[in-house]
């Protein structure tokens, strides 16, 4: 692979100055919480590593990870990056189209057999042959398959691709599943949101780029440094929790004055995210921010949990919805009642037997 | 020994070891709690006014649930080992005679009992069979539940890499997302509120009714027996 250009070469022949190219390198390192000393290897790694392609599929989804992608407000990062990762394809921003566009695929995968990343946004229909998700006349299902076949590792983009998300809620009729159901000798790192945030998003790509390794996962296969904690556990308004101070109405004191929105059903406790510390929109504000709760994106399955405005939301089992406060207090009081009258009818036994003891006495006397 | 003395039965038997008793009366207590403050937590208490740094009252209510949740959970520890070194009649809360057939038509004779069927229950010196299969039920396999589930909930706040983590972590994805344990941690509660409810019902009545002491059992140990017929 002599002839690849490092990615240092890449920005310098798009006009990137090597100051802006440092400049980046430093903020990466600080986006990443390393050492400052990881700016100067994040340069040398970008001057002498070659490029790793990354093939970016597209399934059944919204292209909401890619609208937030191209939006990486990090400075200089939505250029730099997209030239740094040799973007090799991408069917909803690349140029060629057609048989020219697929032919890359091909290419890549035979010139950089198990050395390039595969990222995927959305996820594969199953049903009728993978009928829902046609790619180049071809079920996506199979596009995937083959292309993750010689991959290095899978990047699931956002909650389609992780999860499932939208196309997979109840009754998800085109049996939709997460990548991880299709293709299962591959690590994935899953980046779930919808959308994930942007900064996660370079943030990841960087890291695997840079260090040549998929960054640390957690049991279910995300970044532990951008999902490890809740967004209750970084909230802003996590004080009004403590104190027990609650949004009690959209247009109420506390909402007005910023309380916490857990009354509101916000799935902050309940979501892994970076949203409170990272924020979105070149860090301007974050759902919690702007006053309405999280509805929790970036968790398995948040379509089918029930009210995003609810705290006790409904459980589903064996098809019925049932909320577990309405149901306790109902067969409480149920029970309740059943004891009031067993006993009553227990007492009334009772002294009729009684009587009846008596009677037996008297009649032996 | 006299001649023409009746041969008499014994009418009272040492049941519950204090420890047992100990247990029962602080899992009491514990449960209480429990119950109160995880109702409070999912339902939280009307908006407080004024500063935040003025109060804690959801700080508080946590803490008291997770205070009053390791008491418990130390109690069930203790109370398996107790199921080990105790005497015969504390094994009953790990052991279900469920291959007994004789388990299940006194079973059915108890729910007769209760349905006003049967004019007299039988007598017990541990727990007559629906109260076993019940405590099994509930209290076991219930208790096991709720600490998994809570322990699971609370590794969410000690974080990636704690003990609470390490152990029960795994809860969370396998039942689904944080927000399914929440809400199973939930049922789980009111299954239990319902259960005291009875419990405490049917112990007044068979203390009353039944041909044995309960209540009083429970605090000094000793169960006696109101008759000496078989």
């Amino acid at each position: 692979m002599a002839m690849t250009e490092t990615f240092y070469e890449v920005m310098r022949r798009q006009g990137i100055t090597r100051r802006s190219f440092l400049k980046f390198c430093s903020l990466t390192a600080t986006a990443l919480g390393l050492e400052p000393a990881f700016a100067g290897k994040i340069a040398e790694a970008m001057e002498t590593k070659p490029r790793t392609p990354v093939l970016w599929l597209h399934g059944l989804e919204c292209t909401c990870c890619s609208e937030s992608f191209i939006r990486s407000a990090h400075p200089l990062a939505s250029d730099v990056v997209l030239s740094m990762i040799s973007l090799d394809y991408d069917d909803v921003i690349m140029a060629s189209a057609g048989h020219q566009a697929e032919a890359i695929l091909t290419e890549i995968r035979e010139k950089y057999k198990g050395n390039y990343i595969l990222a995927v946004e959305g996820n594969p229909p199953l049903n009728q042959d993978g009928m829902s998700c046609i790619i180049g006349g071809r079920p996506f299902v199979e596009q995937l398959k083959e292309v993750a076949a010689d991959c290095k590792a899978v990047i699931s983009w956002g909650s389609c691709a992780s999860w499932g998300c939208v196309q997979a809620a109840h009754p998800n009729p085109t049996q939709a599943v997460p990548v991880h159901e299709v293709i299962t000798d591959k690590p994935i790192i899953k980046v779930p949101g919808c959308p994930p945030i942007a900064e996660v998003m370079t943030g990841v790509i960087t890291y695997m780029l840079t260090f040549d390794r998929i960054p640390e996962l957690d049991r279910q296969g995300r970044p532990k440094m951008f999902y490890g904690q809740r967004i209750h556990d970084k909230c802003y308004r996590r004080p009004h929790f403590d104190a027990g101070q609650f949004v009690e109405d959209w247009d109420d004191e506390g909402a007005r004055k910023g309380y916490c929105l857990y009354k509101m059903g916000c799935k902050g406790p309940t979501t892994y995210n970076a949203c409170s510390t990272v924020r979105w929109n070149n860090g301007v504000s974050f759902p919690i921010q702007s006053g309405h709760g999280c509805i929790g994106c970036s968790e398995d399955g948040f379509w089918d949990k029930g009210s995003f405005y609810d705290h006790v939301t409904n459980t589903h089992v064996f098809g019925i919805e049932a909320n577990a406060d309405k149901v306790g207090i109902a067969a409480a009081g149920t029970v309740g009642a059943a004891v009031t009258a067993h006993a009553a009818v227990s007492a009334i036994q009772r002294i009729k037997q009684r009587a009846g003891e008596h009677h037996e006495e008297n009649d032996k006397t | 020994m006299l001649t023409g003395v009746p041969t008499v039965k014994q009418t009272a038997v040492y049941v519950y070891q204090t420890p047992v008793r100990i247990w029962h009366w602080v899992n009491a207590l514990s449960i209480t709690i429990l119950a109160i403050t995880g109702y409070l937590i999912a339902n939280p208490l009307p908006t407080l006014p004024g500063e935040a740094s003025d109060h804690y009252l959801m700080g508080n209510m946590r803490f008291f649930h997770f205070a009053a949740a390791y008491v418990f959970i130390v109690g069930f520890i203790f109370r398996i080992y107790w199921a080990i070194v105790g005497n015969s009649y504390s094994h009953q809360l790990f052991t279900l005679p469920f291959w007994r057939r004789s388990f299940w038509s006194e079973l059915v004779h108890e729910l007769r009992w209760y349905a006003f069927l049967e004019k007299e229950p039988r007598k017990y010196v541990g727990h007559n069979p629906l109260a076993h299969l019940f405590m099994v039920v509930i209290i076991t396999v219930g208790g096991l539940v709720m600490i998994v589930t809570g322990l699971a909930l609370y590794s969410e706040q000690t974080g990636l890499g704690s003990w609470q983590d390490e152990l029960f972590g795994w809860v969370i994805p396998f039942v689904g997302q944080s927000q399914d344990v929440r809400m199973w941690h939930h049922w789980g509660m009111w299954v239990i509120v319902v259960f005291v409810m009875l419990h405490v019902y049917t112990a007044i009545r068979e203390d009353i009714m039944s041909r044995q002491s309960l209540i009083s059992t429970m605090i000094s140990g000793w169960r006696m027996f109101k008759d000496d017929r078989p």
